[in-house]
């Protein structure tokens, strides 16, 4: 190995477990993430943040704070009156709170300095005056119709209460259904919310150049969406913009929309004509938030004789904070991902968001998926028991077929469900031990499916998802340009592979240039689980398109046709005489005197006939969907109600590993992230407050409690994807979670119907005093 | 990113210089050793010391004495990793080494001191947090308000002793040497913290905490630190018990401390379940009796990262599992 950690070149890239080509310079600490820039004359900002959940805004004094020294500029609500958010039917936000604050945290005002300390210390003589309102705390408070003494969240909204969002969807005939059904199971559960802990605090750097273009840099998965906002808000032509995305430092859909400090920075630039920089404080970060909904679910499930799924209906109450943020599509998704899983002769799905005055939520790691896949995988658990079959086997013969439609008409193509749960339950000899370990030990199973980027874009339009752009230097380097944003899953590497393997060169002579609008096509981001599969397939588009070249110039000069043209090792040759070969320098050189200029394009766009024809279609349609499944076992200490995991297996069905040692890497972090889901973490409110905004009281698990933790992959080839590649970064982590609150239940022999399973809850149901969750109101949603 | 305020850092390369700076600047100043604490607590607002004094250059406070006759002597800069890899402390006062490897995480027991352990500020959900946050939901008594948000009706603060390592000396007897302008004294650990979680023990402003003092526990001791937390590391107490017993050849104790800290702003010993132990061979039936007292004595708060009545019914359970540390190896 060199001193850069590569191994010798070999046939295929695609396949091997070869080290990241970024690998090295994040673990010696290299990498310049987004905090580690730092620019001449460059000041610092400050965010000066609601105490109030609730609450008017009278009157904003900052002439003390300008005084204070160092102190070059404020800026307040109306000095950046634009509306934005990341869906154009939530444009809910402004930079800093307008008339009126909605969370603990909000932004109310803008301060730059000469050091941070200063900005700091300023913003607290920023003297702003309210008439605090009543808050508005939970989902049943939010469902309530608002009087006279109170105001909703979001006064200009036509509904009586605080309800954000209905959506309701009916496939085949429910009543038929469960009047097919022997037995309907019919439960309430409640997810937590949480938090993306991403161990990077969000940064932002801005700075007018000379030419009048401002550049911002910034620790973002969707540079794309973060240039039309800043674009709109600023207004200023996009063509005057230049988002950079450095690496960044994890993400997991906390910084996938634009928020306040990255366009406070802009602003704070151009009026200062300085560089200005932002990095938020955990604290900060907590409140920025755009984390998992706490959801509660409304489960009944109708069984035929045989155990299928005769009728199934979803309801989900979303807890949103006090802006929209992605929510709609949260929405959506915890309804829309339910049935990739299973076949099931009817399906209902009624999901309501609500507002209250918290951090807003949005996407986390299976984003709106993770809290209704609990719900269902925990009642499927309860169908087997009580059917007396054994889990795995039951949903692998209630498991949807390979190519096939789901009841809500989504396209399903290559499916490993059958050969992940086989594989975990022999792995862990589930059969074995299900429902016969000693009290306090338990074992628990459970499957999930997520998708392989969303079928359409955020805002409507025609255009590919992604783009990419494939250039060959003289000297055999080749450059791949995409718009995709790597937030530590490896997306860099990812692109290197496809198009080292697409030309038969070594990875090491690709560089990757990404995430910098003025230098690459548009890709929409790093969410949705999308990017190895979209720009994947825009890179090797891109990489054909130069490898076709180079095959009619190589082809020339050996005298054969082009299609004989074989690329591997570094060389061009004759695929029915080997030794009649170019060396890829000699062969792109070739190329370049033939035709010119050597680059390639490609892109990639969904499909069209992904979905079905009905509002909300939208939401749920994937190109291809990943399945997973999961074992954990745990040992539950009766007197202190501790859950400890032994052991987690975890396969996923990824299409073909372009890197196997990353899909891992995917697994084993899903798994510990579904760990400190499914016990620990846990958004806690008192008195309006986050009540514990940093992370050595918000708990996440540490290495200590992380037990041995089994990856397997599953490959199936993927007809759509990148070399047969699916997607590995989120589908993985929700199975985690049921199947940890299915060993559970089986160590305890109750079930616990809410995460996180806390201590507390699990000596609750010891002691019988936690029975099943019932709805305290009674279902308020239409039904239709 | 937080910033710590400005001060400044004057170091002191010896006991005397140290309690000289201290002196001069008052109250403005505050002394730090390992500052794994102090510096956290700086960048939340919760201190605003013009001066900080370093302590670390003092190395004759490094060191750790075993004496067969005497006892161990361990210098109040002495890291907590350093402890928990001292012989002696292994073999003669086991549950100090357990407690001490338990503190935060190996980064924080490398620069954090047991000088600083047994200093370490009390803590409450509603003081450890951000200026900002303290100032949405209104200060609290042991920092810019007059009420205690946990206990409203109060006078004291009622913030928690979380040091690991505080109720294992007290366990172990410790006697603390304190050193000031008018010379030093050594105060016994059950007088050096008092429950008030605002002034939380009795080293004044211009004393700083020098050495430890353990006796040689009495023939046949056994002890053992147990800790309840929400995860394995990086995680303060949400409670600790210390047990320290002694038995005679015969096999009846003849000594038994135990104590707890997190239930309250000092480590508290529960008497009544020392006195159930004394004169009885032990075993788990007595045990049980013991931590019942244990249960009795300790009153948990809602100011921990776990409901009260968790913190309560834990007592007994954590209690138990203490004493049957110390007693298993009888049997």
């Amino acid at each position: 190995m060199g001193k850069n950690g590569a191994a010798p070149s070999q046939a295929h890239v695609v396949g091997a477990s070869l080290p990241r080509i970024d690998g090295y310079a994040k673990v010696t600490g290299a990498a310049i993430f987004a905090d580690d820039i730092a620019l001449p004359r460059m000041l610092f900002g400050k965010l000066l943040r609601s105490p109030h959940a609730h609450a008017r805004i009278l009157s904003i004094d900052y002439e003390r704070a300008l005084r204070h020294p160092g102190v070059v500029a404020v800026a307040v609500g109306g000095d950046l009156p634009a509306r934005y958010g990341i869906l154009p039917s939530a444009q809910d936000e402004t930079v800093f709170a307008i008339d009126k604050v909605r969370y603990v945290g909000e932004p109310v005002a803008g301060i730059v300095a000469e050091d941070e300390l200063a900005a700091q210390q300023a913003a607290a003589l920023i003297e702003v005056r309210y008439e605090t309102l009543p808050s508005v705390m939970s989902i049943d408070e939010a469902l309530l119709e608002v009087d006279g003494s109170g105001e909703k969240i979001h006064p200009e909204s036509r509904k009586a209460n605080n309800v954000h969002k209905e959506v309701h969807l009916t496939f085949g005939d429910l009543d038929a259904g469960f009047a097919a059904a022997e037995r309907i199971f019919d439960d309430e559960y409640f997810f937590e919310g949480n938090t993306h802990a991403a161990l990077e605090e969000h940064s932002a750097i801005a700075s007018f150049g000379a030419d009048g273009k401002l550049t911002l840099w910034s620790s973002t998965q969707t540079p794309h969406y973060l240039h039309r906002v800043a674009a709109s808000v600023l207004d200023l032509p996009a063509s005057r913009i230049r988002i950079i995305a450095p690496p960044v430092g994890g993400g997991f859909g906390g910084k996938t929309e634009p928020v306040a400090h990255e366009l406070a920075a802009a602003h704070f630039s151009r009026k200062t004509g300085r560089p200005v920089k932002f990095t938020l404080s955990r604290e900060e970060v907590f409140y920025t938030h755009r984390g998992r909904h706490p959801v509660r679910i409304h489960l009944q499930t109708g069984i035929r004789s045989d155990g299928s799924i005769a009728a199934c209906r979803l309801q989900t109450w979303l807890d949103g904070g006090g802006y929209g943020s992605y929510g709609v599509a949260t929405t959506y998704y915890t309804g829309a991902l339910l049935p990739v899983t299973y076949k099931m002769g009817a399906y209902a799905f009624d999901g309501c968001r609500v507002y209250t005055n918290k951090p807003p939520c949005g996407p986390k790691r299976g984003h709106g998926t993770t809290q209704p896949r609990y719900a269902f995988e925990s009642q499927l658990d309860e169908i087997a028991n009580a059917l007396g079959l054994d889990a795995g086997a039951y949903r692998a013969a209630i498991a949807i077929d390979p190519y096939s439609r789901t009841i809500n008409h989504l396209r399903v193509t290559s499916c490993g469900m059958r050969e992940a749960l086989s594989a975990v339950a022999e792995r862990t000899d589930y059969s074995e031990k299900h429902g016969k370990l000693a009290p306090g030990r338990g074992i628990g199973l459970a499957a999930s499916a997520y998708l392989c980027g969303a079928g359409l874009p955020i805002y409507w339009n025609p255009m590919p998802h992604s783009g990419a752009i494939v250039k060959v230097d003289r000297g055999g380097g080749v450059t791949v340009f995409c718009g995709t944003s790597d937030c530590g899953q490896g997306s860099q590497n990812m692109l290197a592979v496809i198009v080292a393997e697409t030309l038969g060169i070594d990875i090491l002579d690709v560089s990757v240039c990404a995430g910098d609008t003025d230098l690459t096509p548009v890709d929409l981001g790093s969410y949705s689980s999308r990017v190895t599969f979209m720009a994947g397939n825009a890179a090797r588009s891109a990489a054909l398109d130069v490898r076709e070249r180079i095959a009619a110039a190589a082809g020339a000069e050996l005298g054969i046709a082009p299609e004989r043209c074989a690329f591997e090792n570094g060389r061009v040759f004759d695929r029915k005489n080997p030794d009649r070969a170019l060396s890829f320098v000699d062969a792109a050189r070739a190329t370049e005197a033939r035709f010119g200029t050597l680059a390639g394009v490609g892109s990639y766009t969904p499909p069209a006939d992904l979905h079905g024809d009905f509002k909300g279609s939208g939401v749920g349609p994937s190109p291809a969907y990943s399945y997973s499944a999961c074992v954990a076992e745990v040992e539950v200490d009766f007197e202190t109600g501790e859950v400890r995991v032994e052991r987690i297996v975890l396969a996923h069905d990824c299409g073909r590993a372009l890197n196997p040692r990353i899909v891992e890497g995917q697994i084993e972090g899903s798994a510990y992230m579904g760990m400190g889901e499914a016990l620990m973490e846990e958004s806690a409110f008192r008195n309006d407050l986050h009540r514990i905004p940093n992370l050595l009281d918000y708990k996440t698990p540490t290495i200590l409690d992380t037990p041995r933790i089994d990856a397997i992959v599953i490959e199936t080839k993927e007809l759509e994807g990148p070399y047969g590649a699916k997607e590995a970064g989120e589908g993985p982590l929700n199975p985690v979670i049921p199947a940890i609150a299915n060993a559970v239940a089986d160590a305890i022999g109750r079930r616990i119907y809410a995460t996180p399973i806390t201590p507390e809850r699990v000596l609750q149901a010891l002691d019988g005093t936690a029975g099943p969750l019932r709805l305290r109101a009674p279902i308020a949603m239409k039904t239709t | 990113m937080l910033r710590l305020p400005a001060f400044e850092f004057q170091p002191a390369r010896s006991v005397d210089e140290a309690v000289t700076l201290l002196g001069e600047h008052g109250d403005d100043a505050l002394p730090v050793a390992g500052g794994t604490d102090l510096y956290a607590n700086m960048k939340l607002g919760l201190f605003a010391p013009r001066v900080v004094v370093g302590l670390r250059s003092i190395t004759a406070l490094r060191s750790i004495r075993f004496d067969p006759q005497h006892g161990l002597r361990i210098g109040a800069l002495c890291s907590l990793d350093a402890i928990v890899r001292e012989p002696a402390v292994a073999e003669h006062y086991p549950a100090l080494a357990q407690a001490a490897a338990m503190v935060g995480t190996p980064e924080i027991r490398n620069m954090g001191t047991i000088g600083g352990n047994l200093c370490l500020e009390t803590r409450c959900n509603y003081f450890n947090q951000s200026a900002e946050w303290r100032k949405a939901m209104g200060y609290c008594l042991k920092r810019d308000g007059n009420l205690c948000r946990v206990a409203l009706h109060s006078d004291t603060c009622k913030a928690i002793n979380a040091s690991d390592t505080a109720p294992v000396m007290h366990a172990y007897d410790a006697r603390l040497s304190l050193v000031g302008p008018r010379g030093e004294r050594t105060v016994n650990i059950r007088e050096f913290y008092q429950n008030d979680g605002a002034h939380a023990n009795v080293k004044r402003a211009d004393e700083i905490l020098t050495e430890i003092a353990l006796p040689l526990p009495a023939r046949g001791t056994r002890s053992s630190y147990r800790k309840l937390r929400l995860r394995k590391a990086f995680d303060f107490p949400l409670l600790g018990v210390a047990v320290a017993v002694a038995t005679d050849a015969g096999g009846s104790c003849t000594q038994a401390r135990i104590v707890l800290n997190a239930v309250g702003s000092a480590p508290l010993e529960v008497e009544a379940a020392g006195a159930i132990l004394l004169g009885t061979h032990l075993g788990e039936e007595i045990a049980a009796d013991a931590a019942e007292e244990v249960f009795k004595a300790g009153k948990p708060l809602e100011n921990a990262n776990a409901s009260l009545l968790y913190r309560k019914r834990m007592l007994r359970v954590i209690a138990q599992r203490a004493l049957e540390d110390v007693i298993a190896p009888l049997r």
